[in-house]
């Protein structure tokens, strides 16, 4: 049995602590160490998408990781994406994607929130094939992507409409 | 699906990585951003009994001119390349490169050095290097040396790098005045593996003929090939589309592609012909300063 590391990694601001082995995936991490199962493990060699976290602001692949790389830093999994928000209430984009129809069995959901909520924020109008530029490095069987492109949309709109002349990041 | 047992090392220094890699050479396998080599370890595709994590050497990544030449550190991620407005200005064909390379949540992790070292024969920034006549960096704990690009690789995954060897950097002289670039290819989906591609740089002179030309292939061999009976085809001639579909001809003559499963020898060999009349055309209209044609972000429709 190889030598253990301790880690210590920020996920959605709480830290989670733990001796680990360094081949340790971080998607494995998220879920049994810190028991955070909305982030889903599907192809495991980075072709699905459906394990995608943000690492400090960035869109990456949890099972492209170690959990030791991941000591220190902030990660931010579909669970974080609520916080701060009353009891029952969505995020923008999780509320566009319920009303479009973004999801239908919804495993692969949580990856293409944390691929797509970056791109809420980008500044200047997004053509359809720019917003499934975006969307290409996340798999759904199920929804055919044209309802997750119309939830980009729509959470784009909403996102820039109030804050119109000043969103400026 | 998991990875394998290895130790794992995370110096935090170049002359540390260098003393791990001494001591455990064959046996060890450098971490860069991972993309390619953790789905090995996934598949256990890849056993190492070490693994020398460079995620850590912070003297090892970004993107400078120095005497005018781009000097780019290994571990720069392939995201902070492509957002460099230094190369989109003077190397944009790096950027376009980079266009096609995986997704974005790839590109976030995956770094321009690994990308080189991994030598895999579908990837983009082996071919654009070799279009622009760069040089590696590479240092180990005996010496230090600069490789050029075409004596770098060797045949699919394998370079010219010694067990021993980091490679630290990548050189790309400046590109000369009135040059167009363009780097083209083909996948059965954006983002995923090209079944042929090709990068082009065109230098016209002050009549519009072409003075210097670089065309490397994508696809056409387990490593980047420059195409120099075709960029000798140019050499003095108008770009015209005879000279165009001439040198895509020369391009593919001595070429033989591995057919298989996604496509036959033949269709990628035409494939590459056909890449490399487009990237042509390209890059002369760019060289020219004429406009992009409408929705011309290279998805061939």
């Amino acid at each position: 049995m190889p030598d253990k590391r301790h880690v210590e990694v920020s996920i959605n601001g709480e830290t989670y602590s733990g001796e680990v082995e360094p081949r340790l995936l971080l998607s494995d991490f998220i879920r049994h160490e810190a028991g955070l199962t909305g982030t889903h493990v599907g192809c495991e060699h980075g072709v699905c998408g459906a394990c995608t976290i943000q690492l400090d602001g960035e869109a990456v692949r949890s099972c492209l990781l170690f959990a030791v790389q991941a000591d220190g830093r902030q990660v931010r999994t579909v669970e974080g994406m609520t916080e701060g928000l009353p009891e029952g209430e969505l995020h923008p984009l999780q509320q566009a994607f319920h009303e479009t129809h973004g999801l239908q069995c919804g495993f692969c959901t949580p990856g293409f929130l944390m691929s797509l909520e970056p791109v809420l924020l980008e500044e200047g109008e997004l053509t359809d094939r720019e917003i499934r530029e975006r969307l290409a490095g996340n798999l759904c069987r199920c929804t055919g992507y044209q309802n997750i492109v119309a939830a980009v949309k729509l959470a784009r709109e909403r996102v820039s409409a109030p804050a119109s002349g000043a969103n400026e990041d | 699906m998991k990875p394998p047992v290895f130790d794992y090392h995370d110096p935090e220094t170049v002359e540390e990585a260098l003393d791990l890699l001494a001591e455990h050479g064959d046996e060890g396998k450098l971490l860069a951003g991972g993309q390619s080599l953790v789905p090995l370890l996934n598949f256990r595709l890849a056993r190492p009994e070490n693994l020398i994590d460079l995620n850590r050497l912070g003297s090892l990544t970004g993107i400078r001119r120095e005497h005018g030449s781009l000097q780019i550190g290994a571990m720069t991620r392939q995201s902070t390349m492509e957002h460099s407005a230094l190369v989109a200005e003077n190397w944009p064909l790096l950027t376009e490169a980079l266009s096609y390379v995986a997704h974005a949540q790839i590109r976030n992790r995956g770094t321009i050095g690994g990308s080189v070292a991994h030598a895999d024969p579908a990837a983009e920034l082996p071919v654009a290097f070799s279009a622009l006549d760069s040089r590696v960096r590479v240092r180990s704990a005996r010496a230090e040396r600069t490789i050029e690009i075409s004596d770098l690789f060797v045949t699919h995954l394998t370079t010219t790098l010694e067990p021993d060897e980091l490679l630290v950097g990548i050189e790309v002289d400046p590109v000369p005045e009135r040059t167009g670039h363009a780097f083209v290819e083909f996948a059965r989906r954006h983002g995923d593996f090209a079944l042929g591609g090709a990068a082009v740089l065109l230098t016209l002179d002050s009549s519009g003929s072409c003075e210097r030309a670089a065309i490397a292939l994508l696809g056409a061999a387990p490593i980047p090939v420059r195409a120099t009976d075709a960029e000798q085809a140019l050499v003095g001639a108008a770009i015209d589309e005879k000279a165009i579909a001439a040198a895509a001809d020369a391009a593919i003559a001595d070429i033989s592609p591995t057919g298989d499963i996604h496509g036959s020898a033949e269709y990628r060999r035409d494939l590459c012909r056909v890449m490399v009349r487009r990237a042509i055309a390209a890059a002369n209209r760019r060289a020219k300063g004429e406009p992009e044609p409408e929705s011309s972000n290279g998805v061939i429709d």
